[in-house]
């Protein structure tokens, strides 16, 4: 069974319950997390790629392409996850910031992140500082960062929030178009209705 | 692997601590094997109290430490009341770490030639306000009262408690209740004391308490500016423990346990006080008094901020010209030829202790960094969370009284094959060193954006290359500042080089208060200078590393 899937993940806050979700997501499809702030959204990504705050504690399981991966270590995982801030290294300049995030083994490190940058439209710069790009170009970044590793999933966390609307709709646009060209199954959170409407996937309310 | 790191970094700190304890407070009831001492007596404290000095000592250690501690506390909180947020406060913050890594020695030295009868500040003012044409014959320096050695401890400890102060001042989010309390018809300064200051106060308590400690067993400032007939408590338990006849050492034990009591009852009784204060200072708010009209109580904090750093620099530039005057005529304020006499003279002997003092220095830092940063990595990789006890473990070196438990360490290191191991020295550094590593690393490290290491996870980066790769370089200023902090405190560190090292090894801060007895200010000047510099040295760094490094990296600076 191909897609991201969870089944019966419970999360509890210090032993209380917090959330419950059983949802199976195909390939190239977006499920759309949508609820308040405070109901444990972002909590439910976090149990997914295995950064839980001590506080919390989860049953259920994480399956990814019919494999469980609840029990394995976050980098064994191959789910990618993409923030609200672009969390780009701010010691590596860009083209390092991709060579950090393309899986080992790939042939012709530097060409492949010239042709990256090419298709995000940012040809060129490779050395840059990346505090010297724009919100969006950072924003592109992140996410082809993300995608050089080679995920078999993607969680976007509130991820397009910070953007004003032109360049909230294009940055949607792109992530979803790439994650469909690579048949990703997405795990979007969002309180965002326009965010849930552009995914045109179902959408979970919590 | 990781996990162990906590504990080890426990042992570290109290092993020394606990076992320097015993090894020192065992003599003091008459068991001393090196002398023949194996039964229990209570001879040694007879001697002790017979000792005609005793209770002048006694006193003199209370009352510098607990005047010194209170005054450094009032300046600080009042410096902050009428100050904090403004204009003139960028200055208080400029100058905090220069005054910082100052060594406790070389600013006491700093003061001693400023406030001297022949100082800068009877030269500036004589003749012609004095009518003196030459130095006076007046006890300034070394006064029975200890006023300048209470001076000496004030100017240290105000930055101290301001850098703490700083520090723990977010957290109360002091913007918030100063717009409330001016909202409410508040003077600033009330203001801040009856809103900010019991938040403040529970934050730094720790600190303070170190701070209290400290004042009342210093040696190195009391050598140089305390007075010594008799000098206070902690200073002639070092000068027993160093006497030639060994059964002395008992005596000395003995003053090492009052020590300790003192320092223990000094403690409880500041708790009292607390309580005091707190219950006064609930009367105050149920008063209500406004007290609009505090500038005065706002400019007395700011003069005697002021003046506590002044005489830091003015001391520290004293020293400097002190250092290269040939004749000096009283009452010039510059020596009438300048000359490198001094440096050529005395700079070569000095190159030997401070080569020992960077090999001390740099090995206790670099172990101190090396448990740190395990620490808090295993914090953060097993989720653990500190307990709030083991900041009371990381404080405790700071708080029992030097001469309490080196003395034992020294005499422990006898007992394991005697001779001087340097490596015991180390770890005499160490216990004063990792503290402060520690405490300047934690927060910026806990304060990272834990996200970059999701991120890093899921782009399926292993923990270890996680951590090479995108923690340590992302702290690297921090760390370096750490490193800063640890290099200027071993270097300053006076009695674990000079009591475990049984004086058969010196350092550049052995070697300058040992000086002081000689009185010659021109190889004073040299060697306080020489130490300065190299406490200062690791700020340097820190501050041009980073700036070299990511030069082109934007989002790596501040």
């Amino acid at each position: 069974m191909r897609g991201l899937e969870l089944r019966d993940l419970h999360i509890t806050i210090n032993g209380a319950p917090l959330v419950t979700v059983n949802t199976t997501v195909a390939p190239g499809q977006v499920v759309t997390i949508m609820g308040p702030s405070g109901v444990g959204k972002s909590t439910i990504l976090a149990a997914i790629t295995g950064s839980l705050a001590p506080a919390f504690r989860f049953s259920g399981q994480v399956l990814l392409n019919g494999t469980d991966v609840t029990r394995l270590p976050p980098p064994a995982r191959r789910i990618g996850i993409l923030f609200q801030e672009e969390l780009l290294f701010p010691h590596l300049s860009v083209g390092a910031n991709l060579a950090f995030g393309l899986r080992r083994g790939a042939k012709d490190r530097r060409a492949v992140i010239d042709a990256a940058l090419n298709d995000i439209g940012l040809p060129g710069v490779a050395d840059r500082d990346p505090a010297t790009l724009s919100g969006g170009q950072k924003a592109r970044v992140a996410l082809m960062r993300m995608l050089l590793s080679d995920p078999q999933a993607l969680l976007l966390d509130e991820a397009f929030s910070k953007l004003d609307t032109d360049l909230r709709a294009q940055m949607r646009d792109l992530v979803f178009t790439h994650a469909r060209a690579r048949d990703l199954p997405v795990l979007m959170v969002t309180h965002d209705h326009e965010d849930a409407a552009a995914a045109g996937g179902p959408v979970i309310a919590l | 692997m990781l996990r162990l790191f906590p504990a080890i970094t426990v042992i570290v700190l109290l092993l020394p601590v606990l076992a320097g304890l015993i090894g020192t407070v065992a003599p003091g009831f008459g068991y001393f094997p090196a002398v023949g001492g194996t039964s229990l007596s209570v001879q040694p404290f007879r001697d002790l109290f017979d000792w005609a000095g005793f209770r002048p000592a006694l006193s003199l250690s209370l009352r510098t430490g607990l005047i010194a501690t209170a005054a450094s506390l009032i300046i600080t909180m009042v410096l902050l009341a009428g100050w904090h947020g403004t204009r003139a406060f960028r200055w208080v913050e400029r100058v905090l770490s220069p005054l910082l890594s100052a060594p406790h020695a070389a600013a006491a030295f700093g003061i001693a030639f400023l406030i001297a009868p022949s100082g800068w500040i009877v030269r500036a003012l004589s003749p012609w306000a004095t009518g003196w044409e030459r130095p006076p014959d007046l006890l300034i320096v070394q006064d029975p009262g200890g006023w300048a050695m209470i001076a000496g401890l004030v100017a240290k400890e105000v930055p101290f408690l301001m850098l703490m102060s700083l520090a723990a001042l977010p957290q109360t989010a002091p913007e918030h209740s100063l717009r409330i309390t001016a909202a409410l018809g508040y003077g600033r300064v009330a203001g801040w004391f009856k809103a900010i200051f019991p938040r403040l106060y529970a934050r730094i308590r720790l600190p303070v308490y170190a701070v209290l400690a400290y004042s009342l067993s210093v040696v190195d400032v009391a050598i140089i500016l305390g007075p010594n007939t008799p000098p206070p408590l902690a200073v002639q338990v070092v000068k027993w423990m160093g006497d030639p006849d060994l059964s002395m050492r008992l005596v000395a034990s003995a003053g090492a346990v009052v020590q300790l009591v003192l320092v223990i009852g000094v403690l409880c009784l500041w708790r009292l006080m607390e309580l005091a204060v707190t219950y006064a200072g609930l009367h105050a708010i149920y008063g209500g008094h406004r007290m609009r009209r505090d500038g005065a109580v706002r400019a007395a904090g700011l003069g005697l901020g002021a003046m506590s750093a002044g005489m830091v620099i003015l001391g520290l530039a004293g020293l400097a010209v002190w250092s290269v005057a040939g004749f000096w005529s009283f009452p010039n304020a510059l020596p009438d030829a300048i000359s490198s006499r001094s440096w050529m003279r005395f700079g070569p002997d000095l190159l030997h202790p401070l080569n020992h003092t960077f090999v001390i220095a740099g090995a206790a830092t670099g172990i101190a960094l090396i448990l740190t940063i395990a620490c808090l990595e295993a914090e953060h990789r097993h989720a653990l969370t500190p307990a709030s006890r083991s900041l009371w473990i990381l404080y405790l070196p700071l708080l029992v009284p030097q001469v309490a438990f080196l003395p034992g360490l020294q005499a422990i290191t006898l007992l394991l094959g005697g001779g001087t191991h340097l490596g015991m020295v180390v770890l005499g550094h160490l216990v004063f060193v990792l503290p402060y590593v520690f405490l300047s690393l934690a927060g910026p490290w806990r304060q990272w954006d834990a996200r970059f290491d999701t991120v890093g996870a899921a782009l399926g980066v292993t923990p270890n290359a996680r951590f090479w790769r995108v923690r340590m370089p992302m702290m690297v200023a921090p760390v370096l500042t750490a490193l800063a902090v640890g290099l200027a405190v071993s270097v300053g560190q006076y009695l674990p080089t000079l009591l475990i090292g049984g004086g058969r090894i010196q350092t550049i801060t052995t070697e300058a208060v040992a000086l002081a007895s000689g009185g010659d200010r021109r190889v004073i000047g040299v060697a306080g200078l020489v130490q300065t510099g190299a406490a200062m040295v690791g700020f340097a760094a820190a501050l041009l590393l980073p700036r070299m490094l990511w030069r082109n990296r934007r989002g790596m600076r501040g």
